[in-house]
């Protein structure tokens, strides 16, 4: 009978023949079925439109230095904020969690040799690559100004640019978050190992199964509207523009329908890659375990049924409007009582400082300043003041970088030596965690003040009397642009260099931590049994006795 | 809220207000999260030897007590914020009609008198106001931060952005809805001035003919009066060839349709009636309006509503 006190069922020499060291040819990496391969092609492509789309936001930042706008042209500025949005969220944001480290933690989490469909997986990311390269395409071959939002009747009569181009790559990129969102939920529910019950799940394994039905579900929703708007842009068939006899505000109901579920398709991998990583540093149950977990499944619910807050001042009806307010405070609720859970979870902790916990906890903190300007723009009437302002761009950066990103180098840096087999350097780590926190404060925090006094977004020039907090928000950004390129300088060089890591550094529970670092092809030699909840951590004195 | 923006508007100091409470409960709840946060992770880190005592094990109480506090204040933002958006909605008397069109990308403004403004709106401190906001392109937003308000400005639509000045001053006014190249530049004054000189300023930059006069003008040009009759009296009453529906008295009163409903002659069925005239055919009229769509843009609509409304005022 297995407990977790015997943490690794292989023998350590067994690392030679790990994943890594199985083929070293480009095919034997293009045409890998193994998820954890697939995982790192991915890490790869995420990595590249994290840098592609952060090089555009550099470019914004840059341009609302002077109120004039230092690029000089509206058109270049409207096309990088596209481009910005565009790629951060479709080939960033909603898949970075999930396609790598969800692509390569889960199997190893359920104690299963890979995913339900490991072809299915492989050709999820051709489909994200040939959605990414048709995207990229038109953004810089006539690119685009629509906005990431394509709001009718603008993007299908006006805009000029790549429209059809763009919509197309993201309609095939879509249909990659979609398997991707399917082989999660066949493979958690049919490929855990003996002994692990659903309550025996990790809360990363639950905020998965959460997210996939969000991508199941929803990304249907947004490829018929993209069609839609292709559609209307060629042959005007009248659906959205009202001169036609369309309605633009469908248009607007149908894309939030996706894009408000899409937003806690970002942000639930991150509650479940911190609320892995708080127990194992805090040395200590997870505090509410059930109530976590199901915070995170009703979010997932709810969040198809706020679709209207994005519409307060947009025209649609006052009754609407209050039915989504409530709505819209209520999806808020299993957000909140997750931070007094992680709270709860470091009382009477043995609190540890590694980065993965830096990161942790800059992610609980940045969470709860997006989470709490959130109600702001719930409240009806303060939203119509703040709505389409700097205000609601603080707000959703807060969340959306500033709480997700922390929590994918969180979760970076807890599973890179089970990864790759090698140690990160520890100090850089933290210095960078610290250096994140401090440079996105000073990049966001201005934007509230900004928003509430009056500057809306997506101006490329601006009244002067904004340049201030600008040029602080401007400044804020070249921090944070470090602080996002010194990860990539010592985790690269970790590959190399890195100090070779143990099957379980961290000391945790989670089955993934039972195979040697980096994990065999096959995962396990011997599946694991489980015989406890995912948590189960105790004190160190009775650890060590 | 702040020294920096003025509160120019009678809604804006309760939207201030909201806001501030909505300040203070943050601060509050940021404080909590992160006096705890510091508190542990200095109590409790790894190194300290404090004895821990017994793991808390009834942790549902806490759910149950965070869970049920968060739902109540919640609930308490959510009736405060809807109450003064529901009352944000409410005309007061009658107020003073403003036609307000946006367009790639300026703002153009018509005053009842036929007074017309770009990317400029003056106002009368102290007396009801009420735009009535159309766009010839694509979707913009009226947004004047010193009055706490902004509102979608649709195509083919009309939609009302009510409010009362208190301040005279001079306002920024935004596009916050992006609408296209150049959405940045589509920016002008919101000019509130006191009542003696809102007259003469009115009088000042009239001149011309009143709004619903011009929109009789465009009446007879556009040949709206060989069916509807040369004053709205209707077709077949004025001696006309084509039976169409009489105009005088009909706004704002209840039309018949020819599917079995009924609906109200405001603004947007006039509007909708010219453009897209088989939408809502009048009960007991043939469907043969041709439709003016792209003949006519929303500034000549909008003469020609102020026209059928002037008529409904001379009604008997």
């Amino acid at each position: 009978m297995n407990t977790a006190a015997d943490v690794v069922t292989v023998p350590l020499g067994h690392t030679a023949g790990s994943y890594l060291t199985d083929g070293f040819s480009i095919r034997s990496w293009l045409l890998s079925t193994d998820h954890k391969r697939i995982a790192m092609l991915y890490l790869a492509s995420v990595t590249m439109f994290f840098f592609l789309g952060g090089a555009a936001a550099a470019l914004v930042r840059l341009n609302l230095i002077v109120p004039q706008g230092l690029l000089g042209s509206a058109e270049a500025y409207n096309r990088l904020f596209t481009m910005h949005g565009v790629i951060m969220v479709w080939f960033f944001l909603v898949p970075a969690v999930p396609v790598t480290l969800g692509n390569f933690i889960i199997p190893l989490m359920l104690g299963a040799r890979d995913l339900a469909f490991p072809r299915l997986n492989l050709f999820s990311w051709y489909l994200f690559m040939i959605g990414g390269a048709v995207t990229l395409w038109a953004l810089f071959s006539g690119g685009l100004d629509t906005g990431w939002t394509f709001y009718t009747p603008l993007s299908t009569e006006y805009a000029k640019g790549q429209v059809v181009l763009a919509v197309t790559g993201i309609f095939i990129a879509g249909f990659s978050t979609i398997a991707t969102g399917l082989n999660f939920i066949v493979t958690i529910h049919q490929l855990r190992a003996p002994g692990l019950t659903w309550y025996r799940l990790p809360v990363f394994i639950w905020s998965m199964y959460s997210l996939s039905v969000l991508l199941v579900l929803a990304t249907p929703v947004l490829a018929i509207t993209l069609l839609l708007v292709a559609f209307e842009r060629l042959f005007h068939i009248g659906i959205f523009d009202p001169a036609i006899g369309g309605d633009p505000l469908l248009f607007q109901h149908l894309f939030w329908f996706y894009s408000h579920p899409a937003v806690y398709m970002m942000i639930l991998p991150g509650f479940g890659v911190v609320s892995e990583i708080i127990p194992v540093f805090a040395r200590k149950r997870l505090f509410g375990y059930k109530f976590v977990v199901w915070a995170s499944v009703s979010i997932a619910v709810i969040s198809f049924f706020v679709w209207g807050h994005h519409m307060f001042v947009a025209g649609t009806s006052i009754y609407s409007a209050v039915l989504f307010s409530i709505l819209s405070y209520l999806v808020a609720v299993p957000s909140a009582i997750k931070v007094f859970n992680w709270l709860g979870t470091l009382h009477k902790g043995y609190i540890h400082f590694d980065a993965p916990m830096l990161y942790a906890l800059g992610f609980v903190g940045l969470f709860t300043i997006g989470g709490l300007t959130g109600l702001w723009v719930a409240a009806l009437a303060a939203d119509v003041h703040l709505t389409q302002t700097y205000f609601v761009v603080a707000h959703f950066h807060y969340i959306m970088v500033g709480a997700m990103v922390s929590a994918f180098f969180a979760g970076l840096h807890y599973w890179w030596p089970k990864i790759t087999g090698r140690m990160y350097p520890e100090m850089w780590a933290r210095i960078a965690a610290l250096i994140m926190f401090i440079g996105f404060n000073l990049t966001f925090f201005p934007q509230f003040i900004l928003g509430y006094l009056g500057m809306p977004r997506r101006y490329f020039s601006y009244p002067p009397e904004f340049q201030v907090l600008n040029v602080l928000s401007s400044a804020g950004a070249t921090i944070l642009a470090a602080a996002y390129l010194l990860p990539l300088g010592y985790l690269v060089w970790s590959l190399m260099h890195g100090e070779k890591a143990p099957p379980n550094p961290w000391r945790a529970k989670g089955l993934e931590w039972r195979t040697p670092s980096p994990p065999p092809t096959v995962n396990f030699l011997r599946t694991p049994e489980v015989t406890e909840g995912p948590y189960e951590y105790a004190p160190p004195e009775k650890a060590r006795g | 809220m702040s020294p920096w923006l003025p509160a120019a508007s009678a809604n804006a100091p309760e939207t201030d207000r909201l806001l501030w409470a909505l300040l203070l409960l943050s601060c509050a709840v940021l404080l909590l999260v992160f006096a705890l946060l510091l508190r542990y992770i200095v109590r409790y880190r790894a190194s300290s030897p404090l004895d821990r005592g017994a793991e808390a094990r009834k942790t549902w109480r806490f759910e149950v007590a965070w869970t049920s506090a968060t739902l109540l204040v919640f609930f308490g933002l959510f009736v405060w914020g809807a109450n003064l958006y529901i009352r944000l909605f409410q005309t007061s008397g009658r107020p003073l009609r403003i036609y307000v069109v946006g367009k790639q990308w300026m703002w153009k403004v018509e005053h009842a008198g036929g007074q017309r403004e770009i990317n400029a709106l003056h106002l009368p401190v102290g007396r009801p106001v009420e735009l009535l906001l159309t766009s010839e392109d694509v979707i913009h937003d009226f947004s004047v931060p010193a009055f706490r308000l902004k509102h979608d400005v649709l195509p083919d639509r009309y939609e009302t952005l009510s409010f009362t000045v208190t301040r005279p001053g001079r306002y920024a006014l935004y596009c916050t809805q992006f609408c296209g190249l150049d959405h940045s530049k589509m920016t002008g004054a919101v000019v509130a001035l006191a009542a003696p000189q809102y007259a003469q300023w009115l009088r000042e930059n009239g001149g011309g003919a009143s709004l619903a006069a011009q929109g009789q003008v465009l009446y007879m040009r556009l040949g709206c009066s060989g069916c509807h009759g040369g004053n709205g009296a209707g077709g077949t009453q004025s001696g006309g060839t084509v039976r169409a529906p009489p105009l005088v008295g009909l706004y704002g009163a209840a039309v018949p349709l020819a599917d079995g409903s009924v609906v109200t002659a405001d603004d947007r069925y006039l509007h909708d009636s010219i453009v897209l005239p088989r939408k809502e055919v009048a009960a007991g009229y043939a469907p043969i309006m041709p439709s003016y769509a792209g003949q006519i843009d929303e500034e000549d609509i909008l003469r020609l509503v102020s026209y059928i409304q002037s008529l409904a005022t001379e009604a008997p």
